[in-house]
């Protein structure tokens, strides 16, 4: 198929994504006179954002008095174990209160005290009770709020499935951005003064996640792509709670907020297993310990019949899982037919959440790119070595904010119309996204996504190993050859093809799973969700270092950057908080 | 558990121009829905196959369907429901996209009309959080469950049988004005949109809307009847109509 033709289409910050990072960068941005399109993969609303279920935190101090900035700043650090971003982590603990309030003045409904103030429940890790939260769809609240203030306010305007395929530049800095309409393949080019990346994780590259088929890492790949720094690749959540049977439900999101209302782990002999693991927090333990204390067990016999623990709530009463726990009240009886007023459930770890990204600015989220923004799961830094429950929501409405601002200011240096981009660039992205349609016969998309979930499940799996990495980073380069000249699986239709869009979301996962195998490679220690059997100790020497990919001549290169101190006030709060590491740091 | 080890898969494949039920032979796992099977297919037997899906876990509202004639979640109906066979057809009262996959914009559109939540002067200009009892936003939270699955909108006979998009917003969106207007903090009076260009007057509260709900809203009881009922304590309350008529002016709506 030949270059086609396109549209043209022009804006002042074009957001990528429209969860809540990207709805709330849209209303930042407009609010500060850009104009603004936020272009998605899906429909409106239908981000993986509806998914987070437990709630946002936020140091309110509404349920506990004693909690502060200072507490959430050190609890989000020692999450991390301390390779976070610590200038982000201090934003955010400082700033997510008012985020929460300004959404509930948006018309946004939390669960109440019974005073009347935003209720907060207590989660893993989080030193007090923290999360504002409505029931367990807390996510879904945070998106339609952010959504119907994003339609009524002049200057946004929303392309739904469109996917963007190619960052553009001009003299430098991104001003454009090439994209295909998924009904009908017709192309778009979208000319802009500032582009705002929100387009979320790359859970998709492995065979069990709570992602859905969008998480495909698209925005991390075209930042790398465009030249632009990634930063702590190794570095990806395995969530300790997803359901595991029946077999076509596996993976899907069980909250974290069933143990924190109470809920406890049990293996198959019955003992509270935690106990072994983290003494102190137990079940609410930071989901990086929990995870690897559930694939323990399963690995020492004392697993669940399809291969879990026990997690159960039977112990409250009906009305109150009903009424705290809805929808995982539902999702169990209709999709595994258990009762869990009644029954335990069966869980297991589930990949959830990529806490490398892009590398940005703390107090911007510029990345490294002049003219490109990135904000929520794309981006990295806040969370470091593992992001704690509810903070995932706070950052999307602290950073996603932040960048907003700050791409409709950098607008005003640019000249959108006149940017001079590069045409040569532009019809060799539009030859090879067209390619694949061209070779109906070629290897199937579908075959080659589901070959590398296989190498990604087996050589980066929960506790990895340096041959193990080094296989799977071979395998990966082989699979790129396959997925460079790969098909559509039959058909050369443009008109939504899913086997055809699915080609060029290989491209992104097979970036992201070589930087995340390069990465991990690199790191020779264990240190929060990166587990290595052939370096089990935290080396208190990489504390301050983190690992950046950035794409060379030579290919992609992953190279030790150090990170400056803390200052003093917050190297204390941290000091003044940390009691001890977890135990299995400790050993 | 079921006997079968195949599922004889009817998906309707064609778009705006027309098309026709396709079977397809699916292997069936334990506990498999609707919406596996269909990504069987896309996977094994029809790249092409256009679907919407989003989370797998009927909290998105993406994957709408037709399933044997009747509006539901695909992710959200075990096969097991059904003997070998279950067809599967897009929304009849959206335009075919392709396949599976229809065009549902005009919601979005609708929503657009629908003025946004709109605190008091007072409320939003107050510099402390705002204190609201549990008791008081329960009633709201019922419709903020909403996920926009559009199923509602596909069964409702004013929009699937008579295509009055014009004149009726639709169930989804009384559901979305019941949740502004019943907000404890929202002070706008949407009362002449309903009248008007919401069109509430057009639903004959059979409750199909409430039948097909994943969220299990009480569309019909919670959302419109009461709705229903503050139009009629302003527009057709017969003493009202009367002190109207005789320039007395009392209760009179404000459009």
């Amino acid at each position: 198929m030949s270059a086609s033709s396109y549209e043209t289409v022009e804006t002042d910050v074009l957001v990528l994504g429209a969860g809540g990072a990207g709805l709330r960068a849209a209303v930042a941005a407009a609010e500060a006179g850009a104009r603004v399109l936020v272009v998605c993969k899906s429909l409106l609303g239908k981000a993986h954002t509806v998914m987070a279920e437990g709630g946002v935190a936020a140091a309110m101090h509404n349920v506990a008095y004693q909690d502060s900035w200072e507490v959430h700043f050190a609890d989000t650090m020692k999450g991390g174990k301390l390779i976070n971003d610590w200038q982000m982590a201090e934003i955010h603990a400082k700033e997510s209160p008012d985020r929460v309030l300004e959404l509930e003045r948006w018309g946004a409904v939390f669960d109440r005290t019974w005073q009347g103030r935003i209720h907060q429940r207590p989660f893993g890790a989080h030193t007090y009770p923290r999360l504002a939260h409505v029931g367990d769809r807390t996510g879904l609240e945070l998106i339609r709020t952010l959504q119907d203030r994003a339609v009524h306010q002049n200057g946004v305007e929303v392309h739904m499935e469109v996917t963007v395929f190619k960052l553009l530049k001009a003299e430098g800095r991104v001003a454009g951005a090439l994209a295909y309409r998924r009904a009908d393949g017709s192309l778009i080019l979208y000319r802009c003064g500032a582009l705002v990346l929100a387009s979320g994780g790359a859970g998709k590259m492995y065979r069990v996640t709570s992602n859905s088929w969008e998480s495909t890492g698209d925005g991390t790949a075209l930042a790398y792509d465009a030249g632009a720094q990634l930063r702590d690749m190794e570095m990806v959540q395995f969530h300790p709670t997803g359901m595991v049977w029946p077999a076509g439900v596996r993976g899907i999101l069980v909250t974290e907020g069933v143990r924190g209302e109470g809920g406890v782990l049990r293996n198959n002999e019955g003992e509270r297993f935690m106990e072994r693991y983290d003494r102190d927090r137990m079940e609410l333990s930071s989901r990086d310990v929990v995870a690897r204390a559930i694939n323990s067990e399963v690995l020492a016999g004392r697993g669940t019949p399809h291969g879990g623990a026990f997690l159960d709530i039977t112990h409250r009463k009906p009305d109150f899982i009903k009424s705290k726990l809805p929808s995982m009240y539902e999702q169990f009886l209709k999709l595994a037919n258990v009762d869990i007023t009644r029954q335990p459930m069966e869980v297991a770890p589930t990949i959830h959440y990529a806490m490398g990204g892009v590398r940005v600015a703390a107090e911007t989220g510029a990345t490294t790119v002049p003219g490109l923004y990135a904000a929520g799961e794309v981006a990295s830094g806040l969370h470091g070595a593992n992001r704690l429950g509810g903070n995932s929501l706070s950052d999307l409405l602290v950073f996603g904010k932040r960048a907003g601002e700050a791409a409709a200011a950098a607008v005003n240096h640019s000249n959108v119309a006149g940017a001079r981009l590069d045409q040569g660039e532009i019809d060799q992205a539009i030859a090879d996204l067209m390619a694949p349609l061209d070779r109906p016969a070629g290897e199937s998309p579908y075959k080659l996504q589901a070959e590398i979930q296989d190498v990604m499940t087996a050589q980066a799996p929960i506790v990895r190993d340096g041959p193990g990495l080094q296989a799977g980073l071979e395998k990966i380069l082989e699979l790129k050859k396959l997925a460079a000249r790969c098909g559509t699986g039959g058909s050369g239709t443009l008109a939504f093809n899913p086997g055809w869009h699915t080609s060029q979301d290989l491209r992104s996962m097979l970036v992201n799973a070589e930087a995340l195998l390069r990465s991990a490679i690199e790191r020779k220690e264990s240190r929060g969700a990166h587990a290595r059997s052939d370096f089990p100790k935290t080396d208190d020497h990489l504390s301050e270092v983190n690992y950046m990919v950035e794409k060379s001549p030579q290919g992609m290169q992953v190279k030790a950057e150090r990170r400056a101190a803390m200052p003093d006030y917050l190297a204390q709060a941290v000091q003044h908080s940390y009691t001890r590491y977890t135990p299995e740091e400790i050993e | 558990m079921m006997e079968i080890s195949y599922l004889d898969l009817k998906i309707w494949r064609g778009d705006a121009g027309g098309g026709e039920l396709v079977s397809y032979r699916v292997p069936v796992r334990e506990g498999m829905v609707v919406l596996d099977a269909v990504l069987w297919v896309q996977a094994n037997m029809a790249a092409d196959l256009a679907v919407r899906w989003n989370c797998k876990a009927a909290k998105c509202g993406s994957c709408s369907a037709e399933i044997d004639g009747f509006p539901r979640l695909m992710c959200k109906t075990p096969i097991a429901e059904y003997g070998g066979e279950v067809s599967v057809a897009p929304m009849k009262a959206f335009a075919v996209i392709k396949d599976l996959v229809t065009d549902v914009s005009w919601n979005y559109q609708v929503n657009k009309e629908i003025p946004p939540f709109t605190p008091s002067e007072k409320d939003l200009t107050s510099s402390e959080p705002w204190r609201m009892q549990q008791q008081d936003v329960e009633r709201v939270m019922e419709f903020r469950k909403c996920i926009e699955c559009f199923l509602c909108q596909d069964v409702c006979h004013v929009l699937r049988a008579h295509d009055l998009k014009g004149a009726f917003q639709g169930p989804r969106f009384m559901v979305r004005i019941a949740s502004l207007e019943m907000h404890p903090k929202d002070v706008l009076d949407r009362r002449p949109l309903l009248k008007g260009k919401a069109g509430i007057g057009y639903c004959n509260v059979t409750k199909c809307c409430t039948e097909v709900c994943p969220e299990h809203i009480h569309i019909t009881d919670n959302a419109i009847i009461p709705l229903k009922e503050r139009m009629d304590d302003s527009y057709f309350d017969p003493v009202r109509s009367l002190l109207r008529r005789l320039g007395m002016g009392a209760g009179k709506p404000s459009a």
